[in-house]
């Protein structure tokens, strides 16, 4: 029995019922629901002239036909810009169901409800929906040129234009002694849980009510978002995330369509209802993320110290903007990472495409900012003759510099100020994790068996953490059980174990009597979502103020049953006790029983509670002004801003000249997230990171042709790493507490992926002296641009060719 | 010629005990034990057998079940994730010496993949002699063919070590 577990190991509660198959996800519920299945673009821009159904009616077992024609009400009405923003000038949302035009391919046209997903999906095929083709436009270079628009009326295609500066950066620039310019490119990847979207409903006629469950990151919005588009009460409708297989952003977008047709139908039918998302439908039906043109300018001096950073992104969007400019904002804000800007401006314009539409995956635009910040760090050291490391170094924001304000306004429109930080001893810690001076003699060592070798790294800062809020709510039983319950929800994190290990330490209680529940909107209806690394910090934080708020009152009654002073008492393994004085204790469950003044008894324990059972004070009520019955705390976690975690990774690859396979031999990652509370979660997260970040670099990409026919959309074809994809990766820690929280925590979720993508670009380029300007880079692309005869050769690998070290 | 949505009725013994479906000809293993077995445990990822997630083991191999049709595993004996851990004496449950690893190594987040990952692993170490060395060829062979997102795998084969020495400890 342990109670200071904060900052353990402990093995994860919700493990026993995942490995044993008895977990709930999103399918293993509603065994007698119809099932849903849609009829989805085949194409990615078109008008939709007709849909005959009339095939369709005869297929047995077939239940209910929905096209847009059916949607009335809010229904009928575009789905919502959830995060709207001044800049955002143009947006663009779908409907429901398409409404006589569908803009990518996979856009729901037809929903189909049949008595299971076999026959439904026999009735998806009889249906014959009539489409005239419209232009296509994919990528954002096409995008740019607008030949072609996507929505007639937004001719540039521009859905929003996103502009910060931080001073006038022409004249600095124009005063620098030194200038490079270059432009990359980063390509599409995407979340891929491996359990896709679904949502069961399940419609109550009696009372008019509403239970949904859905496999979501934000269980409390999509529980608003139904209410206000099927015009229920807010009170008729209770959303609940059960167990969820990932998501890694894809299931913060919401409602989705389907999270509002089910409903619809489980309403319209008395019949409860499921959809659950195949593995094609998530690849043309979802979300994807990362594709950027980059346009990068950089000023800076002799010592490779930068004066001024100009960057112009063209971020393609997709077809729609559901989620708002989000992802341009974080590339945008957090491109500057762990350094001194002087001077910066940033534009950002994100553009339409006849594709899927881009909303956050890990790192949430992170990934894209690292890569144009720290490639351009590695074209300054290159340049100038110097190590790559040293660069860095010079730019850094020291130790002493915290708070640091960089002048910019984050995604959740607070200030990007850096809370606390050691990004020095991030780069020491790296440098000799990966052994970075030893690089030359490796690179030799390779050369004589005939493999080309090199080095790469890559630093970052990640805002999280972001508000508004989270809810946490305690409550001890008189059984000693104590219940915690946050809004927040749960995609595989550990929270069940995490929020635990809090409130067992935070009340001195047998985390064995800990429950915790997360995403019910039955239990907590107040919350924004687990996304931007924020469960760890938010709920959190709010869960131990809900337990510090129990800890207090505890404390209050039991002082005065054991005629002691609060200040004197402590709470140990479940007991209340007079700090010094063995003996002179009361058990926590009993101070929940008594906290509850009774007229009936219904056990033993409930008669100490009751109304003769103690002698009351006849002048006082039994219940005091301003208290309430109950040993439970409610309380949030509200920040000013984000806490900004911080980490450097390095990569050594070996390419084998003769098939220009990539082989990432070394990954080393120092973190830094402030306070942890489960170290194991923590790195297990970062493992998961660095698997995507090394996915997203070498393996990944959306390949859609001209058409907006997306090419490799199943497992077969989009190259997801194996085990044997993934490198050994060594970690080591630094923390610096975050002076913002009561837990000094900073948010740890996304970190791993950051960087990935900037430190193997660096690593392969340093490799075959070639510029990389393009990620993620498959080994027939690296043969290609090594044979280019207009690929651009490094300076260093001139001078080591001039010093005969690489041939 | 039989149509895709006639009927057969299948007997097969899942984890020990012999069950009785009656499914049309075309559904797939992985939704008969699911839908009409009851059995959740086994996981859906991708239908087309790349993931690994609904990996079973049918007559001691580990296959992918939803490339299977149910009707195949008529007669058959059917091993799922709910059949690895076994009962003890007092009516408990003894896990596998494979699911105990992965709870101990860390070795699932959200818990989708574990089950295929489990199968694959129990049937891989079940299948050779644990008295010898397990190598790090065979532990990659083991996990090589399923997918995992949130993971990155490390723990995953660290669990297979651990798993292995168990079974080489109480072989």
């Amino acid at each position: 029995m342990t109670t200071k577990l904060f900052g353990e190991p402990v093995r994860r509660r919700e493990d026993q019922r995942l490995i044993t198959g008895r977990g709930r996800y999103l399918d293993d519920i509603g065994s007698k629901a119809l099932a849903a299945a849609f009829v989805r673009s085949p194409h990615a821009h078109a008008r939709i002239v007709s849909i005959d159904v009339d095939e369709a009616l005869d297929v047995e077992g077939l239940v209910a036909i929905y096209t847009y024609e059916d949607l009335t009400g809010p229904m009928a009405e575009p789905l919502p810009v959830l995060i709207p923003h001044p800049q955002l000038h143009a947006p663009r949302t779908g409907f429901p169901l398409a409404n006589g035009e569908v803009n990518h391919v996979g856009e729901p046209v037809v929903m189909v409800v049949a008595t299971d997903r076999y026959v439904a999906e026999d009735a998806c095929d009889r249906i014959v929906v009539t489409y005239e083709e419209l232009p296509v436009v994919v990528g954002v270079d096409a995008a740019r040129e607008a030949a072609h628009a996507v929505h007639e009326e937004i001719p540039d295609n521009v859905a929003a234009r996103h502009h910060q500066e931080t001073g006038d950066v022409e004249p600095v620039l124009a005063s620098s002694p030194r200038t490079l310019s270059f432009t990359q490119y980063i390509e599409r990847s995407a979340c891929m849980p491996m359990e896709g979207k679904g949502v069961h409903a399940k419609w109550d006629p009696d009372d008019s009510s509403l239970r949904v469950y859905t496999s979501t990151q934000a269980s409390t919005s999509v529980r608003a978002a139904i209410a206000a588009k099927l015009e229920l009460s807010l009170d008729a409708v209770e959303v609940i995330a059960p167990d969820v297989g990932g998501g890694f952003g894809v299931k913060i977008v919401h409602p989705w369509p389907e999270e509002l047709l089910v409903p619809m139908a489980a309403i319209n039918l008395r019949h409860e209802v499921k959809w659950t998302e195949d593995r094609r439908e998530h690849f043309i039906g979802s979300a994807h993320e990362r594709q950027q043109r980059q346009e990068i300018t950089v000023g800076y001096d002799d010592d490779g110290r930068i004066t001024a950073l100009d960057v112009h992104i063209w971020h393609d969007n997709g077809a729609y903007t559901p989620y708002g400019i989000i992802v341009p904002i974080v590339t945008a804000t957090q491109l500057v990472g762990p350094y001194a800007i002087p001077v910066y401006r940033v534009v950002v314009e994100s553009v339409f495409t006849n594709t899927v539409i881009v909303t956050p995956y890990r790192g949430a635009g992170r990934p894209q900012g690292c890569y144009a910040m720290e490639r351009t760090m590695d074209r300054i050291a290159d340049e100038l003759g110097l190590d790559r490391s040293v660069v860095r170094e010079r730019n850094l924001i020291q130790p002493d510099q915290f708070p640091y304000d960089h002048h910019l306004t984050f995604q959740d429109g607070r200030p990007v100020i850096y809370d606390s930080g050691d990004y020095p001893g991030l780069l020491d810690k790296l440098k000799d994790l990966v052994g970075w001076s030893e690089a030359e003699r490796l690179r030799e060592e390779a050369e004589a068996r005939g493999r080309l070798l090199g080095v790469g790294m890559a630093m970052y800062v990640e805002g999280t953490g972001p508000g508004p809020y989270e809810g946490g709510h305690v409550q001890v039983l008189g059984s000693g059980k104590v219940l915690v319950s946050t809004g927040l929800t749960s995609q595989g994190q550990g929270h069940e174990t995490a929020f635990a290990q809090i409130v067992a330490s935070e009340l001195g209680v047998p985390i064995e009597d800990v429950e915790v529940t997360t995403g019910d909107t039955r239990r907590f209806g107040y919350a924004v979502g687990t996304f931007a690394s924020r469960a760890a910090v938010m709920s959190g934080n709010a869960i131990a103020l809900a337990a510090r708020g129990v800890r207090e009152k505890a404390l209050r009654i039991a002082a005065d049953v054991l005629e002691a002073s609060p200040e004197d008492l402590e709470i140990d393994a479940g007991l209340v006790q007079v700090k010094g004085v063995p003996g002179t204790s009361i058990p926590l469950r009993t101070v929940a029983v008594l906290s509850n003044p009774l007229r009936y008894a219904f056990d033993e324990a409930a008669k100490q509670a009751t109304q003769f059972a103690k002698a009351g004070d006849d002048d006082k009520p039994p219940v005091a002004e301003g208290d309430a019955p109950g040993l439970e705390h409610r309380d949030y976690y509200s920040p000013i801003r984000s806490t900004f975690a911080s980490g450097a990774h390095a990569a050594i690859v070996e390419i084998d000249p003769a098939t220009w396979e990539i082989d990432v031999v070394k990954y080393a990652v120092v973190h830094d997230c402030g306070n942890v509370v489960n170290p194991m979660i923590v790195e297990g997260q970062v493992h998961g990171g660095v698997a995507q970040g090394v996915g997203g670099a070498l393996y990944e990409r959306m390949a859609y042709d001209a058409d907006g026919q997306l090419q490799n959309a199943s497992f077969m074809d989009f190259l997801m790493p194996y085990a044997s994809e993934v490198p050994d990766i060594d970690i080591d820690h630094q923390q610096t507490p975050s002076p913002l929280n009561p837990l000094g925590i900073k948010g740890a979720g996304e970190a791993g992926v950051i960087p990935g993508t900037a430190a193997l670009a660096s690593a392969i380029e340093d490799a075959v002296g070639r510029r990389i300007a393009a990620m993620p880079i498959s080994p027939t692309e690296l043969y290609d641009l090594v044979r280019s005869p207009d690929s651009e050769m490094t300076a260093t690998a001139g001078r080591r060719a001039g010093t005969g070290v690489m041939a | 010629m039989t149509s895709i949505d006639s009927e057969r009725t299948i007997t097969v013994t899942v984890n020990g005990v012999p069950r009785e479906a009656t499914v049309p000809v075309r559904r797939l293993l992985s939704d008969a034990l699911r839908h009409d077995l009851g059995l959740t445990g086994t996981h859906v990822g991708c239908e087309h057998g790349v993931c690994g997630a609904c990996t079973v083991v049918v007559d001691g191999a580990a296959v992918r079940s939803c490339l299977m049709l149910a009707v195949q595993v008529d007669g058959a004996e059917v091993r799922t994730v709910e059949g690895l851990a076994r009962e003890d004496h007092q009516g408990g449950q003894v896990l596998h010496p494979v699911q105990e690893a992965f709870r101990e190594c860390h070795a699932l987040q959200c818990g989708f993949c574990t089950p295929g990952f489990l199968m694959t692993i129990a049937a891989g170490l079940e299948g050779r002699d644990n008295s010898a060395e397990l190598t790090e060829e065979e532990v990659d062979d083991m996990v090589g063919g399923n997918l995992c997102r949130c993971t990155g795998y490390a723990n995953i084969k660290k669990a297979v070590h651990h798993a292995a020495a168990a079974m080489k400890d109480g072989a």
